[in-house]
């Protein structure tokens, strides 16, 4: 009766080759293709790194009324112009200006990548069941796995620094938005599809004019979020050398700077509201018609 | 009457393997037979119709008679399981792809029960769809549209969204923008169903003025046959899936075709329904009014009790007497068909 007690587990040895098989695997998959991935990469990088830049480069004056007239025009609020001007106030003068510009600008980067390639997705996902079953348990795995495993391979293979955290920060965000953009699309009214049909839309003035626009709520739901979930992984980002916010923080833990940490975590959640503030105000205006109150 | 639409031996048939189902049906199986033992639905079985040009063609039947699947095809919203719906000599259910884009686009617009506007566009927007998806370009089609948006009587609500404006007022978008592609047939698919009975009224009465002048070919489905009898030149009825009758309103009312017609007309206003010529005697000396043999009895009622003679002259198109009709004619028209039996057993 000993198999009952005893799992049927793969003999040590065993267990050890199937480990470093794969890990050789993986080694020399590295060492083939690695350089020509990194160079794939390599606009990634520049832009990131211009983008770096120019905000750093922008006096700070200037950054700040920029970012009180962006959230104006997405908001109309005041409320929340004069919160994201305190807000950023503050951090400047408890001297993180320069970590937040490089957290906002990977963040930017990352929220242009996760739209530029969620979308699609999405829309696949969403004109295909097919589509769906196959691209769902990759986003489950996405959205379950511990970061840190999938930080293992991005490292091995492009080596600590900007780009590869930039790669896992979008792995862990994406997920939310191409989710929500196949789910806005399925939800489109189907009585309001069948009178495109009738006048003889085609399959992409179908999309471009009915399905997108309808699904847009949803899709800005999606942007919100990966917006949210990027600046929450900033922070485990900058362990393979993402600078910005998360570094601090990461080295008031190992420190135990209690002052350093909450400082710099109060600036991602300061800059976490200020996007989600945006973002939110801008995704309701979008539908405002749908309240019967015009713009 | 000039035939525009012509559905020959139309199936549908719901299911998973309908095209083993239609033997079947042609064997003789029935419709139930088919629901319980096969798990098909049968949509449309057998249709025939013949659809008169620049005329409003009703298509009445009750919930799940198959009216709003019937159609679906003569735009090929839904595919048939077999058989042929014939328009200007091009059997619609052939056509390819890009075809059949370019027919829906210029040659057959539809109006939604449920509306179906985009909520996100304004009523401009909205009336100039069908333009816009023709590839005219903006400045015309707004200049199109504007047309079409203050016939239906919404100029001064352009700037509007769908979601600020009334059931009625929306369905006038509908229309606008049914009416802007300049599609010479329009389907109405239960266009009026959705709103409020005066509103409907007034619906109808914009549809007929329009179609004074227009002369469109018009399918319109309904389940109200009221609606049916008041806009139809021509009507068919159907149920399960069948036309079970089809003919003039008067034909369907004065000569049902079995007792499931028979007792949906027999609460319907005959007056509004029955034209004089149909029910005039041979001229006699009496004089009387002169009126037009196609007007309603109820419209005749009035003039005909005020004149000295209870009789009114009926002309033709010319102008010609070409019979009378008494008062007591127009009473009987107008009653009930099954008084007279129970008259009896009393």
């Amino acid at each position: 009766m000993e198999w009952l007690t005893e799992f049927p587990e793969l003999g040590r040895s065993d267990l050890r080759d199937l480990r470093k098989g794969i890990d050789q695997g993986f080694k020399e998959f590295t060492r083939a293709y690695g350089e020509n991935i990194e160079s794939f990469f390599e606009p990634l990088l520049h832009f990131l790194i211009w983008l770096e830049k120019l905000l750093l480069a922008t006096p700070w004056p200037i950054l700040i009324a920029a970012v009180c007239l962006i959230a104006w025009i997405a908001s109309r609020s005041i409320k929340i112009v004069i919160g994201s001007a305190i807000s950023l106030f503050m951090i400047g003068f408890l001297g993180m200006w320069e970590d937040t510009m490089s957290t906002v600008s990977i963040i930017i980067v990352c929220t242009l990548l996760c739209i530029g390639l969620g979308l699609p997705i999405g829309i696949l996902m969403s004109r295909s069941d097919r589509a769906q079953g196959i691209v769902t348990p990759i986003l489950d795995v996405m959205q379950t796995i511990p970061s840190f495993v999938y930080l293992i391979p991005v490292v091995m293979l492009l080596g600590i620094g900007k780009v590869p955290g930039l790669i896992s920060v979008i792995i862990y965000a994406i997920p939310p938005m191409i989710r929500l953009t196949n789910l806005g699309i399925r939800l489109v009214d189907k009585e309001v599809l069948e009178a495109a049909d009738a006048f003889g839309a085609s399959p992409w003035q179908k999309l471009t004019q009915v399905q997108i626009p309808l699904a847009l709520p949803n899709i800005f739901a999606g942007v919100n979020q990966t917006i949210m979930m990027s600046l929450a992984m900033v922070v485990i980002a900058s362990m393979i050398g993402v600078t910005g916010l998360g570094q601090p923080v990461l080295k008031a833990i190992s420190n135990q700077y209690l002052a350093m940490g909450l400082f710099n975590g109060l600036a991602i959640v300061a800059l976490a509201i200020i996007f989600d503030r945006i973002s939110q105000s801008y995704g309701k205006r979008l539908q405002s018609y749908r309240g019967g109150l015009g713009e | 009457m000039e035939t525009k639409i012509e559905i020959k031996h139309l199936y549908k048939i719901f299911g998973d393997d309908p095209q083993a189902m239609l033997q079947k049906i042609r064997d003789g199986v029935t419709k139930d037979e088919l629901n319980d033992q096969y798990n098909h639905v049968l949509g449309l079985s057998d249709i025939n119709l013949k659809m008169p040009a620049k005329g409003i063609q009703v298509v009445m039947g009750l919930s799940g008679s198959g009216k709003s699947t019937l159609i679906r095809h003569i735009n090929r919203l839904i595919e048939p399981t077999a058989g042929e719906v014939w328009i200007d000599g091009e059997n619609v259910l052939s056509m390819d792809e890009k075809t059949l884009r370019e027919f829906r686009r210029n040659r057959a617009s539809m109006v939604f029960q449920k509306f179906a506007l985009l909520p996100h566009r304004t009523v401009m927007e909205n009336t100039i769809y069908g333009l816009a998806i023709q590839g005219m370009a903006e400045k015309q089609a707004a200049k199109h549209a504007s047309h079409w948006i203050e016939r239906v009587g919404l100029a001064g609500y352009e700037d509007n969204y769908p979601g600020q404006l009334s059931g009625g007022m929306q369905q006038r978008v509908g229309l606008a923008r049914a009416l802007a592609t300049d599609a010479d047939i329009l389907l109405m698919d239960e266009a009026f169903s959705a709103l409020d009975p005066l509103i409907r009224t007034d619906m109808q009465n914009i549809l007929l003025d329009l179609q004074q002048e227009l002369h469109k070919t018009i399918v319109f489905i309904t389940h109200d046959l009221e609606e049916a009898l008041r806009i139809g030149d021509q009507i068919a009825i159907l149920r399960d899936g069948e036309v079970i009758q089809q003919g003039t309103p008067q034909q369907i009312v004065l000569k049902p075709k079995d007792d499931y017609i028979a007792d949906f007309t027999k609460d319907i206003n005959r007056g509004r329904v029955i034209q004089l010529k149909t029910i005039m005697k041979a001229p006699n000396d009496k004089t009387g009014p002169e009126l037009s043999g196609e007007m309603l009895v109820e419209d005749a009622a009035q003039l005909v009790t005020e004149s000295p003679s209870s009789q009114a002259r009926v002309t033709d198109d010319h102008g010609n007497v070409i019979g009378v009709v008494g008062i007591n004619d127009l009473i009987r028209a107008m009653a009930r068909p099954d008084i007279e039996s129970r008259l009896e057993e009393l």
